[in-house]
């Protein structure tokens, strides 16, 4: 399989805080991966930096073989980086059908005109309608999102970076504070996402990520502690020690 | 009342949507003493529109409106005084092309910033244009103003007259034109990126928009309009001062705006007619102590009615009507 995403050495400080540290890593076309790490080890940051929305200090993204390390976030999108965050980040009083007409008009090049009204282009509203129905949210396509239980906002989450139809979609924890229930059905979606699409998850939620992914990796204090398969990393000592908190072998 | 587009937006205007329109003929055939009052607020309007296009909908705060205001002025009026250009239309459209030309230079500047920073960067620019206008006497007649500027009748036929009839007309249609482009733009795709930038920036970044030269576009455009308003004003005075620079005209502006509700397109509207009337009313009343009225309504407004005067219609329908504002 070819590399769709990679980092070289990336590394983030603030002032002496080193939050990543030389962090090589690789995402393949079609993946599914996930990364994992006990809280203030770095994933969010290293998401951040893979989006543009942090610059990194030094060392390359690189998209499909390409360098976006200097690239903005809306250039990165547009070669087909798309994300969720790990809190909502949704325009609350808007419709579910506009939260996801935006994203799907930009990426069509439609969303910079300014002369005919936004709702006489039916191609936006009927795929954004189209992509609702998918995620099994066809009926809530007119309520605010705001007025949507929070597991269903978080798919509305995903919905917006599915509009982008992104070539690689980072997944900043799309299960956190929602209802088991709710977990359940985000993995259900998940599972039905084109194979096509690289995904990298980032998860507190064992179960769902041992559920989800074909390849794992830890990252702790910002340093790829390792990578494998979700049997390897179940049976390693250093991940039980470091992420669980156990001792295998005490 | 709040007119906010998007993809599901219905952008037909509303029959209410004619009432501006329609109460401005009336005015016109019915008060023709206040003609001159009418004209002023017209262009008010115009300037406030301008305002809450940036403000309203694209979330940019600015206390330096008044610098795409006064320059529209300013060039108008050395056109018309100096240059020996005197059609008012051409004079409006360099006027706006000079108000663009800046909105473009500092917006590629100072959008690169946010909040506070952004807030002082507008109100500097203001204040830099303001003491350009004061110490370039030859040109722009410094403290004592630009008189003698020469407007030549529109198209030919119409000369602007003392009672402001022509002036009233004149700055009626341009803000028809004005309010017909800006709530066209409001409902484009363009407008619905704004909105969404103004409330969810990270969301905007994150779906790929190019949010800074979206924001400098409608600085542009928002400048272009300011600039057309101040060329107004100084034909229809055929005089331009200080007063249209500088702070307290910007401050005035945003005053206006949330008196009337901003983000709301016809708080625009509302906003300058109740402050102008008020302050010439209340400048009638207690000639020194006017401005304590206008503060008094600006509390009040802040305090109970955060969308203005609009919000609070929007409030008493809601109420009438079961619904959620």
């Amino acid at each position: 399989m070819s590399t769709v995403l990679e980092t070289r050495a990336l590394c983030k400080t603030f002032g002496a805080l080193t939050v990543a540290a030389n962090i090589d890593f690789r995402l393949e076309a079609g993946a599914r991966h996930a990364l994992i790490g006990p809280n203030g080890a770095g994933k969010t940051t290293f998401v951040n930096m893979l989006t543009g929305w942090l610059p990194a200090s030094s060392r390359r993204v690189l998209l499909e073989g390409g360098d976006v390390t200097s690239l903005s976030q809306s250039a990165r999108v547009k070669r087909g980086l798309g994300r969720t965050f790990q809190i909502n980040t949704l325009f609350r009083d808007l419709s579910v059908l506009d939260n996801v007409a935006r994203g799907v008009a930009e990426r069509r090049g439609i969303a910079g005109r300014m002369w005919r009204p936004a709702s006489s282009y039916g191609e936006i509203r009927d795929e954004s309608l189209d992509l609702l129905a998918t995620l099994g949210l066809a009926d809530d396509a007119r309520q605010r999102v705001v007025d949507l239980p929070y597991g269903k906002q978080r798919l509305v989450e995903i919905a917006i970076a599915l509009g982008l139809k992104p070539k690689v979609l980072l997944l900043d924890e799309p299960a956190a504070g929602v209802p088991s229930v709710d977990a359940e059905r985000i993995l259900q979606v998940l599972g039905t996402l084109p194979a096509d699409i690289a995904i990298l998850i980032i998860e507190h939620d064992m179960d769902l990520v041992f559920r989800f992914a074909q390849r794992i990796t830890v990252l702790v204090q910002g340093e790829v502690l390792m990578e494998g398969t979700p049997s390897e990393i179940a049976a390693d000592r250093r991940v039980h020690q470091v992420y669980l908190g156990e001792q295998r072998h005490a | 009342m709040t007119h906010s587009g998007g993809y599901g937006a219905d952008p037909r205007i509303h029959w209410l949507e004619w009432l501006p329109w329609l109460a401005a003929i009336v005015c016109f055939f019915l008060v023709p003493e206040y003609l001159s009052l009418g004209a002023r607020i017209l262009i008010y309007i115009l300037f406030a529109l301008s305002l809450d296009l940036i403000l309203g909908y694209a979330g940019i705060i600015t206390l330096g409106h008044s610098a795409f205001f006064g320059l529209g002025a300013y060039v108008a009026g050395i056109l018309g005084a100096h240059v020996g250009i005197t059609d008012p239309l051409l004079q409006m459209a360099i006027a706006a092309l000079a108000a663009a030309i800046l909105g473009i230079a500092t917006g590629a500047v100072i959008l690169r910033t946010r909040g506070l920073t952004l807030l002082m960067l507008t109100l500097a620019i203001t204040s830099v244009c303001l003491e350009i206008a004061n110490k370039a006497t030859t040109i722009t007649g410094g403290a004592d103003g630009l008189s003698g500027v020469v407007v030549a009748p529109v198209f030919g036929q119409f000369r602007f007259d003392l009672f402001g009839k022509t002036a009233f007309v004149y700055c009626l249609v341009m803000l028809f034109i004005g309010w017909w482009l800006v709530r066209r733009l409001i409902y484009s795709p363009f407008g619905a990126t704004l909105t969404g930038i103004r409330e969810n920036t990270a969301r905007m970044h994150a779906v790929g928009a190019p949010v800074y030269w979206r924001l400098v576009s409608v600085y542009t455009l928002s400048a272009t309009i300011a600039g057309t308003a101040g060329a107004l004003l100084t034909q229809t005075n055929q005089f331009v001062g200080l007063n249209v620079l500088g702070f307290e005209p910007s401050g005035e502006l945003l005053v206006m705006l949330i008196l009337g509700g901003v983000g709301r397109l016809y708080g625009a509207f509302v906003g300058p007619i109740v402050y102008l009337i008020a302050q010439d009313f209340l400048a009638k009343q207690w000639p020194e102590y006017w401005y304590f009225g206008i503060g008094v309504l600006l509390v009040v407004i802040v305090m109970f009615a955060r969308g203005g005067l609009l919000g609070i219609v929007d409030l008493v329908v809601a109420k009438v009507q079961g619904k959620r504002p």
